[in-house]
């Protein structure tokens, strides 16, 4: 079986998860580095090949060009497509990271392939299939391709471990025409933190209601520091103004998994529930003993959050010296 | 001008999600339906586009199953012009591609300048069927977009990415483009608008009406689910109270240490 794994960069990093990408490729091709194919798309980038040299791929192939220095899903498109009539693979695989669930559901259509989005577990024996949560994890759906066709599939971050594999990555550079007539990328514009984001965080603090005012979430992210998590918030702190959009974890927001989940304040709304049940160990502070969070917990402490935030921060900090 | 708005109808957000008992479907029964969160920023954002170019009608279309109507009416209720239900009676097990030939087909008949979505349904949480279908009316099309504003044949368009990055993008129309919480707030249906929504153009078609080929639709289908599962039952964790909060803290440190070997 031949795998092609999209590799993604942005700002000339690549992120960690590819080789996640790049491990389940190369234990899907049973270890065989010829079957499985690298694809690094930007500016810049040819250097990126060796980063991933020892990760099971003989082949990396390189889209570099100015006019695919932002993200734009046709140019990335046009990429991909022209990496698939060169190597002619059987699978392709990338992240369900925003660009990798944007970028793979175009190309779906275009190649005219099956898709499935967001695997949590795999069946690597000729890759019929995998599992993939749904209503945002209060279930797990087996899914499967039917038919023959390109198969093409993203991985939910952080959860398929990167181990290294022989593997050459000899970079390949493909020629793509980039045609911009119908969308342009004016501009990526940074944003207010550095921190990174929920989805790929693997510790992250989040504040609900109980926290009671935007200002308030400074005591979450000064435990943040010392730890360095990442920040959420519940539905109900969004709404009520206390946090922006881009901070929800649930449902409508979004779904995590890191090492470690600290709830604050949270009462443990069903929505809630399922954007962070999968996270693998969660601490929760509420001030109600009755609180669904706790159902939920790994360790609870009924206490005012306001009161055990500081005192965590400060026994993280003597741990950590 | 023509913006034209796909619904999708979804379990509500506070639903209890049921697998049936051979494990293949999702209880339907007493469950409770609206219209998908998205969708609701992507009608409130066709409105709002309406507000500004009088000359505009908005169109809401959705696949789906009878019950389907209800939630279009809301849209209507809402301030949306015309709606449309393609029945999915025979194609139910319609995966994400075939759905969107399908709309793509509708989409060619209705010529909108403009198509708006929700950026994805809470319900599979695939984000594919909005993207594919521009894809296969060969526009462009932005996904997960919290800022939209259309001049002439082009539109200033922002997308969120990870960490608060924002893409920014000038696109040629007609496109699609995929909404996200932050888009706007939508109104609510006023009283009126609920009794004027039942007296709007409802069209009832069926896929074959929007002249796609139903077979070739089935021919398509290239994933499926097989079946459901739910999540592993965490055990019971530790719970700790009616102490000091410093020694309730200094424990669990402890423990994210030594047991949950976490920190």
């Amino acid at each position: 079986m031949k795998v092609l794994v999209f590799l993604e960069q942005r700002d000339g990093k690549l992120k960690s998860s590819a080789l996640e990408a790049l491990t389940v490729a190369n234990k899907m091709a049973k270890g065989e580095a010829t079957n499985v194919a690298g694809l690094i798309i930007g500016d810049n980038v040819a250097a990126l090949a060796a980063e991933v040299k020892d990760y099971g791929a003989d082949t990396v192939f390189t889209a570099n060009s100015d006019g695919l220095g932002k993200y734009n899903v046709l140019g990335y498109t046009a990429a991909v497509k022209a990496a698939c009539d060169e190597f002619k693979p059987d699978v392709v695989l990338g992240i369900a990271s925003p660009m990798g669930r944007d970028l793979f559901a175009r190309c779906a259509a275009r190649l005219d392939a099956g898709l499935l989005t967001d695997l949590v577990d795999i069946d690597f024996n000729g890759f019929s299939g995998g599992v993939k949560p749904m209503y945002a994890g209060k279930v797990l759906a087996n899914v499967k391709f039917s038919g023959s066709g390109l198969k093409m599939a993203t991985l939910r971050p952080n959860v398929f471990a990167a181990e290294s594999s022989t593997g050459a990555a000899v970079a390949k550079q493909l020629n793509v025409t980039i045609d911009d007539s119908k969308i342009k990328t004016l501009e990526i514009k940074k944003g207010k933190s550095d921190k990174v984001d929920l989805t790929e965080a693997s510790v992250i603090i989040s504040g609900g209601r109980a926290m009671g005012d935007a200002s308030k979430f400074e005591i979450l992210h000064s435990c943040a520091e010392v730890i360095g998590a990442s920040v959420g918030a519940s539905r109900a702190a969004v709404d009520a103004g206390y946090a922006p959009h881009d901070m929800q974890v649930g449902q409508t927001g979004k779904t995590v998994n890191p090492q470690l989940y600290i709830a604050c304040g949270i009462s443990g709304a069903i929505q809630h529930m399922a954007g962070m049940r999968t996270s693998k160990v969660i601490v929760a502070i509420n001030t109600d003993p009755d609180a669904p969070i706790f159902s939920v917990a790994d360790y609870g402490i009924v206490a005012d959050l306001f009161e055990a935030v500081p005192i965590m921060q400060e026994k993280f900090k003597e741990l950590l010296k | 001008m023509k913006v034209l708005v796909l619904l999708k109808q979804t379990p509500d957000t506070e639903a209890k999600i049921q697998i049936s008992s051979d494990s293949k479907n999702i209880e339907t029964a007493g469950m409770k339906y609206i219209v998908n969160p998205y969708d609701e920023f992507a009608i409130e954002e066709a409105l709002q586009i309406k507000a500004k170019n009088g000359d505009c009608e908005v169109v809401i279309a959705s696949f789906g199953n009878a019950d389907t109507k209800d939630r279009i009416l809301k849209g209507l209720a809402m301030g949306a012009d015309r709606g449309l239900l393609i029945n999915n009676e025979g194609v139910e097990n319609a995966d994400s591609l075939a759905i969107a030939k399908i709309l793509a087909g509708a989409i060619k008949s209705e010529s909108p300048d403009i198509v708006l979505c929700g950026k994805q349904g809470i319900d599979d949480d695939n984000m594919h069927v909005g993207v594919m279908t521009a894809e296969l009316l060969d526009w462009a099309h932005v996904n997960v977009v919290t800022k939209l504003e259309v001049s002439g044949d082009t539109a200033k368009v922002e997308r969120e990415v990870e960490s608060g990055q924002v893409e920014v993008y000038e696109v040629k129309l007609p496109a699609l483009f995929g909404a996200h919480k932050s888009l706007n707030t939508p109104r609510y249906a006023s009283l009126p608008g609920i009794m004027k929504a039942k007296k709007k153009p409802f069209d009832n078609k069926t896929v074959g009406d929007i002249g796609v080929d139903l077979n070739d639709v089935k021919a398509s289908i290239k994933t499926s689910v097989e079946s459901y599962s739910y999540p592993a039952e965490k055990p019971a964790g530790k719970l700790f109270k009616d102490q000091p909060v410093e020694a309730m803290v200094a424990e669990v440190v402890k423990l994210l240490r030594e047991e949950a070997k976490v920190i």
